[in-house]
């Protein structure tokens, strides 16, 4: 099939559309040719399953990562110096490691080591893990400080309380301490599932097909940037806004016990 | 007043605290019984708080052993969870969990440390509430409470996994004055009850009313002990009598 021309298409086109102003023309055009023409919505359909997919994955791992990690680091710096077995230290330690790894390279380099040093990823299944499992381990870093800053703002006197009623240390993280930490860092932490949604837009560069990869080939296409890229921004902006509205709506269900 | 033959439910034998290079406990020695009601009492900085979080272990003892009810709790080996689920307390600060109800914070160590069923840990909750005079609160958040509202809270909260003795950590120091006196009428009621109590506390009038022993604690250790009508009446350390005649106006 070859390349859709404007005269071509007005042609074929209503025929109200000939009376319209010449740049109104060429905007309908351009929209014909990025969604319509050849269904190519089903272009960004399939790449927003994908990017909702690396989402919502690496999301999870992160903050699974992101307590782990935090609640290590945490409860390291805040133990007595009885509780600091070999052990316990080498955790802290690999930890710190860990931090200090993600933190110091730039995402598209770790997806670019992940996608062809390390993983390797053959199949389509294969792309979408790597990208999941490359971003979670990158938002889990910024997760667990995050963690980090919610437990210790809350007070020692919640794990006294937690630990004198028979609880362990586990027991009291879990009932006592991570719930109401939870509550004070979730602005920290949807600020960070923000970034992570939009980061998810770099996973083109192992090939993964995102939405923001079958923008840039439609562009290829059509030779047209306009359109399709600010199509794309929207997208973004939705995807954004929507995530934004859940987090307040989980905030104010939180903030329950505080009126 | 408390017989000799009582069984020790608290034995402390030569108990040490550093934090450090200081030495706030140099050497505590005391037995305290079933059912009896301790009051201790001392300056600030004295070690008398710190004596008290040692018995529960949330502070780790630098040195001697304290038995509770037969066990060794400062031996590593011993599972000290579970001798907590026996002691309960109360703290200057309260320490309610702001995230629960009232009865969420009452039933949570019951309901998943002793397995209770959650119809029959709130029933324990409610009647304990309507003991102090607050069962109408049972579904409010500790931020919708007075100060001497979440003590009362905080004290059935402990009473709810039904402890063999009761450690206050001046439960009425960070109360408005015209609250303290609520805290005080639930901590008599509970002393009557026959219920074993270590008071750390300031409220003298407390002290005599309610003792069994009155404990002086100062610089580490226990300086001077006995009854209200000793202690009070004829305290023999020039120490104890300096602090009287500050702290009894």
């Amino acid at each position: 099939m070859g390349i859709l021309t404007f005269a071509g298409w007005l042609a074929e086109a209503p025929a109200w559309i000939a009376g319209l102003p010449e740049w109104l023309q060429n905007i309908l055009f351009q929209l014909y040719q990025t969604f319509v023409y050849q269904n190519r919505w089903k272009f960004f359909v399939d790449g927003l399953k994908i990017t909702c997919i690396v989402t919502v994955g690496a999301l999870a791992l992160g903050v699974l990562i992101g307590l782990i990690v935090g609640v290590i680091r945490t409860s390291y710096e805040t133990g007595s110096k009885k509780h600091k077995s070999f052990l316990f230290t080498l955790l802290n330690g690999l930890c710190k490691v860990y931090l200090t790894v993600i933190r110091g390279t730039p995402m598209m380099v770790q997806l670019l080591i992940m996608g062809f040093v390390v993983m390797v990823p053959k199949s389509d299944t294969g792309m979408i893990l790597c990208g999941v499992v490359t971003l979670g381990i990158n938002s889990g870093a910024y997760v667990a400080e995050i963690v980090r800053s919610g437990i210790m703002s809350i007070s020692a006197g919640q794990t006294e309380a937690g630990r004198s009623l028979g609880f362990n240390y586990v027991q009291t993280m879990w009932y006592v301490v991570i719930p109401q930490a939870v509550k004070n860092i979730l602005p920290a932490l949807g600020n960070e599932m923000i970034t992570l949604l939009k980061d998810t837009s770099l996973v083109s560069v192992i090939a993964l097909r995102d939405v923001t990869k079958q923008a840039q080939n439609l562009v290829s296409k059509t030779y047209q940037a306009y359109v399709p890229y600010i199509s794309l921004a929207l997208i973004y902006l939705v995807l954004v806004m929507v995530l934004s509205k859940l987090l307040s709506v989980l905030e104010r269900r939180l903030r329950k016990s505080d009126q | 007043m408390i017989s000799k033959e009582a069984e020790t439910l608290i034995k402390v034998d030569g108990l040490k605290k550093a934090f450090g290079d200081i030495d706030v406990l140099k050497g505590i020695d005391t037995d305290i019984h079933r059912g009896e009601v301790v009051v201790v009492v001392g300056p600030s900085g004295s070690g008398k708080s710190t004596f008290l979080r040692c018995l529960n272990l949330l502070e780790q003892p630098t040195g001697g052993h304290i038995f509770f009810e037969n066990t060794d709790i400062t031996d590593s080996k011993v599972n000290i969870n579970l001798h907590r689920q026996k002691m309960g307390m109360v703290f200057q600060q309260f320490n309610l969990f702001p995230h629960m109800t009232v009865l969420k914070n009452m039933t949570l160590a019951p309901m998943k440390l002793l397995g209770m069923k959650k119809e029959e840990a709130e029933g324990k909750a409610m009647n304990l509430l309507a003991r102090v005079g607050l069962a109408d609160r049972a579904n409010a958040y500790p931020s919708q409470l007075s100060g001497g509202q979440k003590q009362r809270i905080a004290i059935v909260r402990a009473l709810c996994m039904d402890p063999d003795v009761m450690l206050f950590d001046e439960p009425t120091s960070a109360l408005d004055p015209e609250m303290v006196g609520e805290v005080l009428e639930v901590m008599k009621e509970l002393a009557k009850s026959g219920m074993t109590m270590v008071c750390v506390t300031h409220e003298m009038g407390f002290a005599k009313e309610v003792a069994d022993r009155v404990i002086f604690i100062d610089e580490g250790v226990i300086m001077e002990q006995g009854t209200p009508k000793e202690f009070f009446g004829n305290p023999q350390s020039p120490r104890l009598k300096d602090f009287l005649s500050k702290v009894l106006v």
